[in-house]
């Protein structure tokens, strides 16, 4: 279907161009490109303007939905934008990244006969036309004289810090790394998620009044009790989900296996796409095998044809439908040459005498009883030992919390797994004054589920300081 | 940004500055380290905290002109900005009353050894420093060391000053002549903590090295570090820097340092070629990118 069909209401969305896969795995560059002005408002067009408004229901961070959509079918996108931005600080972000097809679009009524409306990809418009031409301020409430201390400049930090800053409370984020934004600069790849569209998030938040300190790494430079001695009324923790998690199997520790953390890391943060001219380095072989089936898996495969890598891998231990990534980025990846082992998984890396890897021995597995997730359980198939030659093995099978902050905090309630043990609605942690959100509660999710955490704990927080107020 | 206050060369390319970071500063503790980047095309690199000043609010570093991010270091002087400087990093040493304990400074390890022995002689312990260094125009800090040691003994690989022999030699007769040394602590190049603690191994002198392996983050997210102690894997930017020597595996930390060895040397060459007047290779430099004192 093609811009200008605005009369008859079309059964199918617009689809979103991209740069075409054998160009762009020699590339960085964003991969979706973007719908234009017209493919816009046609496709806000689509919208029913449902009383019930059923997408809102699937919105984390409670975005007015069909409000905004309309204001970009009258091609008001200062409106449109204004309207996001009430619910939602980082748009440009969650235009990306989001999975929509599993939250706002997942309830779209014309879902149910047809394709839904884009409203990711239209939430993506207005949010870069506004970053191209400069953003409108945002209103910000009187100052409460209250100041929060925010750690981590994840999405879950910098929701909690900008809904906080609008609410008048004095917000300064701690940032470990030399540069705020946390999973979207560090992990998301360029193609996915542009740096500089996460710089400009971040600069709209300094607006709000928002101090952004880097090279902070709360529990070493200060700890959270000694935050609050420093005079913070409150303290935020989205510390994110930093650990990565390793197959614990002979030969991890060889050269050239990666954690998909230090992979992405020295690709996205550091720019080891650009070595030598940025001095990080990165090393990808021939063959590469990622270890794992999940966003962040598909992310480091991509990554290493780009790298140059002439086959990328996929191993996973359960099949195709079980997948947890997004199915956008298995179909990327697909279109893309990364190629999929299905049920599989290594016993060991294999590597010479210089301690290089040279390929896995892996177990072939099959699908048994379902287990607590509810997907089939992988069983390993006895004597099916084979080995797969590889020369760099990412391992991408989760990460758990960082626990810098946990282990310097005093009463800090955390669970087995080191998670902070937070109350769902609010953030509120055993500690008082103290909250949490993001994956450093859930363990490793999504940007927005992130998103959506930080703004309840930002209300939560400025209740918790109204309250300190009237007492 | 984070200002050089000061400058000093130690040695033939190792130098050393004192950086402005007051809240680094008031937290530092022997036996870290922090992470800087020089500019914004720059890598992070680890460097082990030699000294702090809580008064002046500066960090002391050492370090010696390897690789290209280590020269364009050199280049910088008094005044000069770092853009990114964070710490401190990394577990501090135990400081505890021991007894008699010897620590050992291998060539630009003696600069982070150096707040330790001091703390240590602070505690009440008694210290024996040794210094080792190539040659002797590379020995630096040995009045600062022999105020912080209850005595001081040098060797130079070549004999140039003061004795010819390796730290090891030295640690050998110290150990022989009192039979209550109970704690070594060792830090420079990956061989000479190996070489040490074979020696002390043989003892059973309890031994702790402090390992620079390559690191991005330098706060447990990326695994760059790892490292097997004691048969399990730890990361030396959290677990560590410090760990007990008998237990490190050498061998793999030996292999992993080398890693990126063709990309330090594309580097480093893109780099001098860049670079007007610059100093010329003339063949001992090994182009490590990513180390912090070797």
């Amino acid at each position: 279907m093609t811009a200008g069909n605005k009369k008859t209401l079309s059964p199918n969305r617009f689809d979103m161009p991209v740069q075409e896969p054998e160009q762009r795995i020699k590339n960085f560059a964003e991969v979706a490109l973007g719908y234009d002005e017209e493919t816009v408002a046609v496709e806000a067009g689509r919208c029913l303007q449902c009383k019930q408004a059923p997408c809102c229901r699937g919105c984390p961070v409670e975005v007015d939905i069909p409000a905004f959509i309309k204001l970009a079918a009258q091609k008001d996108f200062a409106g449109a934008i204004k309207k996001i931005k009430e619910k939602n600080a980082l748009p440009a972000v969650c235009g990306r990244v989001c999975p929509q097809e599993n939250q706002c679009e997942q309830y779209c009524t014309l879902g149910k006969k047809y394709q839904p409306v884009s409203i990711g990809r239209i939430e993506r418009f207005c949010a870069d036309r506004e970053l191209e031409r400069g953003t409108v301020p945002q209103k910000v409430a009187v100052p409460t004289g209250k100041r929060v201390a925010v750690v981590g400049s994840g999405p879950a930090g910098l929701t909690c810090a900008a809904d906080l800053a609008k609410l008048g409370h004095q917000v300064t984020v701690f940032e470990a790394l030399h540069v705020a934004g946390g999973v979207l600069m560090y992990g998301i790849p360029e193609f996915r998620l542009p740096k500089a569209v996460v710089q400009k998030e971040v600069a709209n938040l300094k607006e709000l009044g928002v101090e952004i300190q880097v090279n902070a790494v709360v529990g070493k430079l200060a700890t959270v009790d000694e935050l609050k001695e420093d005079g913070f009324d409150a303290i935020f923790i989205g510390t994110g989900a930093g650990l990565p998690y390793f197959m614990k199997i002979p030969g991890e520790n060889a050269c050239g296996v990666y954690s998909a953390n230090e992979f992405l890391t020295r690709t996205n943060l550091m720019k080891a796409y650009s070595f030598p001219d940025y001095d990080t380095p990165i090393r990808v072989g021939r063959k590469v095998a990622v270890l794992g089936g999940g966003n962040v898996a598909m992310d480091s495969a991509r990554t290493a044809l780009r790298l140059g890598a002439e086959e990328s891998w996929i191993v996973y231990r359960r099949s195709r439908a079980e997948l947890p990534a997004r199915n956008e980025e298995i179909e990327h990846a697909e279109e893309e040459g990364v190629k999929f082992q299905f049920l599989t998984s290594p016993t060991r890396i294999l590597y010479n005498d210089d301690y290089w890897v040279t390929g896995m021995e892996c177990l072939r597995y099959e699908l048994g009883a379902p287990d607590d997730s509810g997907r089939r359980r992988p069983v390993p198939i006895k004597g099916s030992e084979f080995v797969i030659k590889v020369d760099t093995v990412v391992v991408a099978i989760g990460q758990g919390p960082n626990p810098l902050v946990s282990r310097t905090t005093t009463d800090l309630a955390c669970s087995k797994r080191g998670n902070i043990i937070a109350d769902a609605e609010t953030g509120a942690t055993s500690k008082p004054g103290v909250f949490a959100g993001g994956d450093v509660v859930s363990g490793a999710a999504t940007v927005i589920l992130a998103m959506g955490a930080g703004r309840k704990a930002a209300n939560a927080i400025h209740a918790y300081l109204s309250g300190q107020n009237t007492e | 940004m984070y200002r050089i206050t000061r400058k000093q060369v130690l040695a033939p390319a190792i130098s050393l500055f004192e950086i402005k970071a007051p809240e680094v500063a008031e937290k530092a503790k022997p036996g870290q380290f922090i992470i800087l980047r020089v500019d914004s095309e720059g890598e992070r690199i680890p460097l082990t905290i030699a000294d702090f000043d809580r008064g002046k609010g500066t960090i002391t570093c050492v370090f010696q002109e390897v690789g290209k991010t280590t020269r364009v270091l050199g280049t910088l002087n008094e005044r000069d900005l770092i853009k990114d400087f964070v710490g401190p990093l990394g577990e501090p040493s135990r400081i505890e009353h021991y007894g008699h304990v010897v620590c050992v400074g291998g060539g630009v390890g003696v600069a982070p050894v150096y707040p330790i022995a001091r703390a240590l002689k602070e505690t009440g312990n008694k210290v024996t420093g040794i210094i080792g260094a190539r040659t002797g125009e590379l020995v630096f800090w040995e009045d600062k060391m022999r105020d912080a040691c209850s005595e001081l003994r040098i060797t130079t690989d070549d004999g140039s000053y003061v004795r010819k022999g390796f730290v090891t030699d030295v640690l050998k007769e110290v150990i022989e002549e009192s039979n209550e040394v109970v704690l070594c602590i060792a830090i420079g190049p990956l061989p000479m903590m190996r070489a040490v603690c074979n020696l002390t191994r043989e003892y059973n002198l309890k031994t702790v090295v402090s390992l620079n392996s390559i690191m991005v983050d330098g706060t447990g997210m990326c695994g760059s570090c790892r490292v097997t102690v004691g048969g399990e894997t730890k990361f030396a930017c959290v677990d560590g820097p410090e760990f007990d020597g008998h237990q490190v595996d050498f061998a793999e930390m030996a292999r992993r340092a080398v890693i990126y060895r063709p990309q330090e040397k594309i580097s480093l060459e893109k780099y001098l070629n860049e670079s007007k007047g610059g100093h010329r290779c003339q063949g001992s430099c090994r182009g490590e990118n990513n180390d912090r004192r070797e």
